[in-house]
């Protein structure tokens, strides 16, 4: 017996029937929530930046951003100057962190001068100079902020990512990772850049040695640790001739 | 219970117990896998597949007379895909903290074997109310063993449970620790989650004789 559901032609109006109906709900959806979709992510790079400065609400344990409803205020009175760092110049945008650091990279790569955005932020009469960085985990991007002062040795960190496995990649943003960067150093004592590795088997667990350039490795999660120190090492480098300027 | 009849009733205790389609039909391992390190992952993953499961066996059910029996897998496939990218585009713009939790789990769930195994095995062949009850019940007899295995995984490898240090610290050596006891980074990689499954495959299998098949 044939049903009239197997025939060629039902199957094929079936399928570009589908496809239509799927693809236009898709887009009408994609389109009509980007607003607050973009909306969101802003809000969130805000956070993210005070968030490696120290500006978070912090309970013990878990990381806590500013919520979201005076993120752009806290964002107004704790960063003092956004800058872009474009080869030797720089010059001061408010609209740098907006500056989308992965089509930078890859601008870098084909040979263009690369904009690398900094933040100055102040609080309690400290000053913080954040940079955005990214690189590649095990299986999709990840990215982060790292707060320094202007000898380049870090005040505080925020990591995340796109697709990290959960309960082993996906733990670099929670806390007891993150907060190990508190206070390691960049730089060696004659001022070459050195980076922080994510080391495994590292024998100060605790993380009391701040200028082994090490913190502790999560277990199970090689790869993304691999990436962190990769991305803290190719993208905290370009900064280096800031740092110098600052000095001077 | 008055609100389900008793065969209706068995579509959600049959997949918790006799005919669980992790360790009976060896459905969704995979996933089962990937995420059971923590057990919070294990619970956001369970709560996941329960609500897309339940909504695409309704659907497809809904579906099954006109879907061409030549592309029925395809049309599957964009069902599950489209129900989790709506949800996930909703929740990006109305619930961002949210969205970020579950985003990992988009893909997971799109590619979870049980979701594709519970359209073409049941809902294809069933009303819509049925195929919502076998849904709701094949997702919990998942929750059920994702947790007990995200519970041991994360108690025996980080010694937290959702988080928290349940057998003392690790690095100040108190609790548990003092006596000498370790952490065991095994059980944080894969292979452990699968020794686990087959642990409970094989309590499960010796409670009830009928599991066994004959060679």
């Amino acid at each position: 017996m044939s049903k009239k559901t197997d025939s060629n032609s039902y199957t094929m109006i079936f399928a570009i029937g589908m496809v239509l109906v799927v693809g236009s709900l898709l887009a009408f959806l994609a389109s009509s929530l980007k607003p607050n979709i973009s909306e969101n992510k802003r809000i969130e790079k805000q956070q993210n930046i005070l968030y490696a400065m120290g500006v978070n609400e912090n309970d013990e344990s878990s990381a806590i951003f500013v919520s979201t409803s005076v993120a752009e205020q806290e964002f107004q009175k704790y960063i003092k100057k956004q800058l872009v760092i474009e080869g030797d110049n720089f010059s001061e945008d408010d609209k740098a962190y907006m500056i989308d650091v992965k089509k930078e990279k890859s601008k870098a790569k084909n040979g263009g001068t690369r904009k690398l955005p900094l933040f100055v932020g102040e609080k309690d009469g400290k000053t913080f100079y954040i940079a955005p960085i990214r690189g590649k985990g095990l299986w999709d991007a990840i990215w982060g902020y790292v707060a320094m002062d202007e000898n380049m040795i870090v005040q505080g960190a925020y990591f995340d990512h796109k697709g990290e496995t959960p309960g082993l990649g996906a733990n670099i943003k929670y806390r007891f990772f993150m907060d190990d960067f508190k206070g390691e150093h960049l730089l060696d004592a004659s001022g070459n850049f050195k980076g922080i590795r994510v080391a495994k088997g590292n024998n100060d667990p605790k993380n009391d040695e701040k200028t082994d350039y090490e913190v502790d490795a999560i277990a199970g999660a090689t790869i993304t640790g691999d990436g962190v120190s990769a991305m803290i090492k190719s993208d905290l480098k370009l900064y280096v001739d800031y740092f110098k300027t600052l000095k001077q | 219970m008055g609100l389900l009849s008793k065969k209706d009733a068995k579509l959600i205790t049959d997949p918790l117990t006799d005919n669980n389609p992790i360790t009976i039909q060896v459905l969704g391992i995979c996933s089962a896998l990937a995420i059971t390190a923590e057990l919070k992952a294990s619970i956001v993953m369970s709560v996941s597949v329960l609500f897309v499961l339940g909504l695409g066996n309704v659907v497809i059910s809904l579906m099954r007379n006109i879907i061409p029996s030549k592309i029925r897998i395809i049309v599957q496939l964009i069902v599950v895909a489209t129900l989790v990218i709506i949800v996930d585009l909703v929740l990006k713009a109305f619930a961002y903290e949210l969205s970020k939790t579950l985003s990992v789990f988009v893909g997971l769930i799109i590619t979870n074997c049980i979701i594709m195994g519970r359209f073409e095995a049941f809902a294809l062949g069933n009303g819509p109310w049925k195929s919502f009850l076998d849904g709701v019940g094949n997702s919990l007899g998942y929750a059920v063993i994702l947790i007990i295995v995200g519970f041991f995984r994360e108690l025996l490898g980080s010694g937290t449970l959702l988080g928290i240090q349940v057998l003392g610290d690790p690095i100040e050596k108190t609790g548990l620790y003092a006596f000498g006891y370790e952490n065991n980074g095994f059980m944080l990689l894969s292979p452990m989650a699968l020794i686990v499954v087959g642990l409970i495959i094989w309590v499960q299998r010796s409670r009830n004789q009928a599991l066994i098949e004959e060679n």
